[in-house]
């Protein structure tokens, strides 16, 4: 970590704390924009400095990845990437890491999407980490992209049943009969694992829903923090594991690090916007007790 | 010409020289050509178009926003055309089709001519006359899945939830003195599991009994539905502080952006 980097984030932090509080002490409004700004600039100086702390996976994460960890490689994998490029920042992460370790376990991995947006993404994850740290795997062989069919979970309705009356084809048009992979893949039930990656609607709960309950197969998940909360109940019987937003992926992350020593130089998005993310928590904690604080001082002028 | 118009425009001529020299310098750069740089620029552009919103309503704000809604909208039928009609109904009713469509035939089958009709039925709200024909396709949608969803979410949502509920309170109990002997803080210990079974038996007891209405919340019913306000309380704040963390997120991922592919100020 750049030690300068976080003396400086924190002095700029400390001295606009310092504006706010004397404000609030005065009873006296902020400009709103002076707000964003101050949250614009706790954001921003750790990026520059490149600001990170260290993480350990909490049991919610480890169970995710030891989920992952413990199957025999040439597991089949069905990893879903359910979200858009709004969503990106936040769980792209987490895609990334799971279909890192998947790759780094010998699994065999099926990409899919209930959001038509989440085509792409799969594609630059492909690009990203399986055709650049794993160069010797083959589409078609190791993993393939079955692409996205609409439909939310009315697709999982049928392919729990049968992958095929949907899927024809992956994403490139080539036959689904005609690619090794999907040998002996009739149903998800064919699957040993379901991964879904969002945070709307269809996601991860669809997937429990409509694909792990029914089908008894078990489901991972990752989502956007906005979710994490409502997902947390399904954890651990219909929810093996679950990475709820930047820190759940920051998580996952530094266990793959220590599983895997090779991944130290490896980018770690979620790991290094951490460091903001801290900051930034630390801020809107201060606005809260400072916002208290002129709350009572204007309530005791009788104001 | 009044003041505002003049800002107007300095402000558009400002935009137009630092987006423009932008183009020119990360074109020029190695590893980059002028199409690169072009769509980095554009993206550049585009994100702080937005972010100018929280400084106030502007029209490059505007203009960023309605090339959103156009692009997804969009998207989502294109991809819904070559996904769907032409990757799952095309090749079950049209072999000629397929073949100018490169994708495998897969046998004639009747039924789907139903979801074909009922998406031609959808478009027709776009008709005053014939609009009314729609409303056969939103019932048939709306039936379906509600009764798709009434399964499903009473056996994952309301039966395996109670289920998840019967927890142990003691969880691994092997007497007194293992307890003291074996104590723990780690939240995989004895202790952190008994208690954290506590508090979920407690809190879906009392959240329960804060929105049962057919007893007055009086002596003990009444400190326990204060209880059930409580933990409400605590999960909206935990939602809160999740919705900062999936903001402050996004944020980073611009700033990243920005400084790391726009500006190459950070590696």
């Amino acid at each position: 970590m750049n030690k300068w980097g976080l003396i400086i984030s924190l002095t700029i932090i400390a001295a606009g704390l310092l504006y706010l509080f004397i404000k609030s002490i005065r009873g006296r409004d902020v400009e709103r924009r002076f707000i964003f700004l101050f949250m614009g600039l706790a954001v921003a100086v750790p990026i520059l400095f490149n600001i990170s702390f260290s993480e350990k996976a909490t049991p919610i994460v480890k169970a995710a990845f030891d989920k992952i960890e413990n199957l025999p490689p040439g597991s089949k994998i069905l990893i879903s990437f359910d979200y858009d490029p709004a969503m990106a920042p936040e769980v792209n992460p987490m895609t990334d890491a799971f279909v890192r370790h998947a790759m780094a376990k010998g699994h065999r991995v099926y990409f899919m999407n209930l959001w038509a947006t989440g085509q792409p993404m799969v594609a630059t994850a492909i690009d990203r980490i399986i055709k650049t740290e794993f160069p010797e795997k083959k589409n078609g062989v190791d993993y393939v992209n079955l692409g996205y069919k609409a439909g939310g979970t009315g697709v999982l309705n049928v392919i729990i049943t049968d992958i095929r009356k949907m899927y024809l084809t992956d994403v490139n048009g080539i036959n689904l009969d005609s690619l090794p992979i999907m040998n002996g893949i009739r149903s998800l039930r064919d699957m040993d694992l379901l991964i879904s990656v969002g945070g709307g609607l269809p996601g991860v709960k669809e997937w429990v829903l409509f694909a792990g309950d029914p089908g008894h197969i078990p489901v991972v998940g990752g989502c956007a923090a906005v979710s994490a909360p409502l997902l947390y109940p399904y954890y651990p019987n219909q929810l093996m594991g679950l990475l709820g937003g930047i820190k759940g992926a920051a998580e996952y992350e530094s266990e793959l690090k220590r599983k895997y020593p090779r991944f130290a130089e490896t980018p770690q998005p979620g790991i290094k916007m951490m460091g903001p993310q801290t900051m930034a928590h630390l801020v809107i904690m201060a606005f809260i007790i400072f916002g208290n604080i002129s709350y009572f001082v204007l309530k005791s002028r009788g104001e | 010409m009044n003041n505002s118009r003049i800002w107007s425009i300095v402000i558009f001529a400002a935009a137009v020289l630092i987006f423009g020299l932008s183009w020119i310098i990360i074109g020029s750069q190695a590893g980059h050509n002028l199409t690169d740089a072009f769509l980095v620029t554009v993206a550049a552009f585009l994100t702080l178009s937005i972010l100018s919103f929280l400084y106030k309503d502007n029209p490059y704000y505007k203009f960023a926003e309605h090339l959103f809604v156009g692009v997804s909208a969009a998207y989502w039928m294109s991809v819904g055309f070559w996904s769907t009609f032409v990757g799952n109904l095309l090749p079950r009713i049209s072999p000629s089709l397929c073949t100018y469509f490169g994708v495998p035939y897969k046998g004639f089958d009747i039924f789907f001519f139903i979801p074909l009709i009922l998406g031609v039925f959808l478009l027709m709200r776009l008709s005053s006359k014939m609009g009314w024909l729609s409303r056969w396709s939103l019932a048939f949608i709306v039936g379906t899945t509600a009764g798709l969803n009434l399964i499903r979410y009473l056996r994952s949502d309301f039966i395996s939830q109670v289920s998840n509920t019967f927890v142990p309170l003691v969880t691994d109990w092997r007497g007194i003195g293992p307890f003291f002997s074996d104590f723990s803080l780690s939240i995989t210990g004895q202790f952190a599991m008994s208690l954290s079974n506590w508090v979920i038996f407690v809190g879906v007891f009392c959240g329960l009994i804060y929105f049962f209405f057919s007893k007055e919340h009086k002596g003990a019913f009444g400190y326990a539905s204060r209880m059930g306000i409580w933990v409400l309380m605590i999960t909206f704040g935990a939602s809160f502080g999740y919705t900062v963390m999936g903001r402050v997120s996004l944020l980073v991922g611009r700033l990243t952006f920005l400084f790391h592919d726009w500006l190459g100020l950070v590696k």
